[in-house]
């Protein structure tokens, strides 16, 4: 589970988050949506502890991040907004690297790793040396080298981005599957059609604020638009920055 | 869906270490700089120039030496004198000046119209040596001419008070007995001046790629926010790449140690009566005098890097740092100071008047060794801090 409260962060005099508060609970799928430059990745950046916020706190199964980052970084699983992978290394590799840093034993890494290769469908890469991998590729090894020490809460800042039809409908396949595992998936999307079909529970954010935080029928009958679209566009004031 | 909390595993820092070392054992151009270019240039260079310029000078002191003589009927005896001591006269040249100066000659020699007739009244008489001492490759030849000149004046000035019945002893009440007391080792050190900026500039360029690819290679490619994304401290993840970053440029000063112990053979070094040892012992104390510089170089390195926001400004960025290092071998070749002890203590300075020493064949005690080792560890400690704190800021992890 991981609960936001009240999270601020400033850049000069910009205020990129402005109050944020919020709770994604396990077994949930929450979606965080709003416009580009609304504040979603600042705010993804404070929960996985890149950055620490002004004011506020963050919770992750009970710890706090300001007081015990490490801890909290083990319980989170996440695929920032930067992808980066190595590129001399194959992509099994690349995920080898990252279970070494958890701390995994060899034994235990190696089959987590198989499982991700399997479970994402990955047999034709893992040998490969990422170099010259299609956005998709970079993506699913992003997300096994995420997922390899097993973590309970998943985060994932904007995972479609960038892919096509069919990556796309394999992902959110792969992200209901975390959910049924019981697992706290976080993500952030300015894709209003993604986040309807996917979340348990909808955060809405726009100039560094949550707006609205409801299951999407709750915010139909709150917005008394019956189209999500409509509702959103409510919400937000504005249909800047969005994509359908 | 556990948390492994530290148990078995590999240690982080060994994990970043091994696979720095596997990721960067894989490009080419790491390999190039780190295992060829970078060690070998120096060696190769060396060798080339010395070989070069040693035979020059080698020619220059046996083979016969072209000089033009003007006024040559007026001094026959002179000048058989010269065709003695190896100078062949040549033609006259119009204008001897000009062709010295445009390198049509080394030196020319200019005898007056009216020597025979000075000489035979016994006045002294003049020749003259047209050189521009500018050319330092002209050098060689003026003084063989000069001294043969004055050799024939002296042994003339003798043969003349022995024939007035006087001993030659009473022309030269004073005489001046040169005592050399530079050694075969210590005559080679003046052409050596630059090696000590050599195995400085071979620890750079092996841990160059490295370090470039530490910070500002992750960032480019979006790959350092993910892996700090990680349970490690940061400071763990910068020792192990430092760790990296060291053993790259240990390997390359390795290699260009064995590489001059090779070359140092092939350098006919003793014969203008030089020697120079670059074996086992010299090899060994040039390693344990740099060791500390590796660490220092390599947390300069890294932070010049984080500076940078790409690969290319990183690389511009070293490139200007690699020129600090040649500062104290400069100030050395132009300035020569005696070596106080306190010198040894300061990093880059203390390696340069160490290896000196060491060239001179004066061996170095364990004062001076101490001392440039604190030194160093010392500026490498505080590097590497400084590094440490760098890396801990927000502003590092965050691409583009």
């Amino acid at each position: 589970m991981i609960e936001v409260k009240d999270l601020h962060k400033a850049f000069g005099t910009v205020k990129a988050v402005d109050g944020v508060s919020f709770t994604a609970r396990d077994g949930e799928i929450t979606g965080l949506l709003g416009p580009n430059g609304a504040g979603k990745t600042t705010t993804l950046r404070m929960l996985y502890t890149l950055m620490a916020p002004d004011r506020g706190q963050v919770r992750v199964d009970g710890i706090d991040a300001a007081v015990d980052p490490l801890a909290v970084r083990r319980r989170l699983g996440v695929l920032p907004d930067a992808r980066g992978l190595y590129k001399r290394l194959t992509a099994g590799e690349n995920i080898d690297y990252f279970a070494r840093l958890h701390g995994l034993p060899e034994a235990l890494l190696a089959s987590r790793r198989d499982g991700l290769i399997e479970a994402l469908g990955m047999h034709g890469i893992a040998d490969r040396r990422a170099e010259g991998f299609s956005q998709g590729e970079r993506v699913k090894t992003a997300i096994a080298r995420a997922l390899v020490h097993d973590p309970r809460n998943v985060i994932l800042d904007e995972p479609t981005n960038g892919l096509d039809v069919m990556a796309t409908r394999a992902l959110r396949q792969f992200m209901a599957r975390l959910k049924e595992e019981g697992r706290c998936v976080l993500f952030s999307s300015h894709i209003m059609q993604e986040v309807a079909a996917l979340c348990d529970r909808i955060v809405v954010i726009a100039h560094g604020r949550v707006v609205a935080d409801a299951s999407p029928d709750a915010l139909r009958e709150a917005t008394g638009e019956h189209n999500l679209e409509d509702a959103f566009v409510k919400i937000i004031g504005t249909d800047e920055g969005l994509a359908a | 869906m556990s948390a492994v909390d530290g148990k078995a595993g590999r240690g982080a820092f060994l994990t970043v270490f091994l696979k720095e070392v596997r990721e960067n054992l894989r490009d080419r151009r790491t390999l190039t700089s780190a295992f060829l270019t970078g060690p070998l240039l120096g060696p190769i260079l060396l060798v080339l120039l010395l070989n070069v310029t040693l035979n020059r000078e080698l020619d220059k002191a046996e083979k016969p030496l072209p000089v033009p003589v003007i006024g040559a009927q007026y001094a026959p005896n002179l000048l058989a004198a010269l065709e003695a001591g190896g100078v062949v006269p040549g033609a006259p040249v119009a204008d001897p000046e000009r062709a010295v100066r445009r390198q049509d000659a080394d030196v020319v020699l200019r005898i007056a119209a009216g020597y025979g007739k000075a000489w035979r009244k016994g006045e002294p008489v003049q020749v003259e040596l047209i050189y521009d001492s500018s050319q330092r490759d002209a050098h060689t030849a003026v003084e063989r001419v000069s001294r043969l000149v004055e050799a024939y004046a002296r042994q003339q000035g003798a043969m003349r008070l022995v024939a007035r019945g006087l001993s030659p002893d009473t022309a030269w009440p004073l005489r001046v007995a040169r005592r050399d007391q530079a050694t075969p080792q210590s005559r080679a050190v003046l052409m050596f001046a630059m090696l000590p900026y050599f195995f400085v500039i071979t620890i750079f360029m092996g841990g160059m790629y490295l370090a470039i690819d530490l910070t500002a290679g992750e960032r480019e490619r979006q790959s350092l926010e993910p892996l700090f994304a990680n349970p490690v401290p940061r400071w763990k993840i910068l020792a192990g790449k430092l760790a990296a970053i060291c053993t790259f440029s240990t390997a390359s000063l390795l290699i260009t140690l064995l590489a001059f112990a090779v070359v140092g053979r092939f350098i006919p070094a003793g014969k203008i009566g030089m020697e120079l040892d670059l074996g086992l012992h010299f090899g060994s104390c040039v390693l344990l005098l740099m060791l500390p510089l590796v660490l220092l170089l390599g947390a300069l390195q890294s932070m010049v890097a984080a500076f940078a926001k790409s690969y290319r400004e990183a690389q511009t960025y070293l490139s200007l740092l690699m020129l600090v290092p040649i500062i104290p071998s400069l100030v050395l070749a132009i300035l020569p100071v005696k070596a106080q002890a306190w010198m040894y203590a300061v990093p880059l300075l203390g390696q340069n008047l160490g290896i000196m020493r060491l060239l001179r064949g004066d061996g170095l005690g364990a004062q001076p060794i101490g001392l440039c080792l604190a030194g160093s560890l010392a500026a490498a400690a505080l590097a590497v801090l400084a590094t440490i704190q760098l890396y801990r800021s927000e502003r590092l992890a965050i691409s583009a």
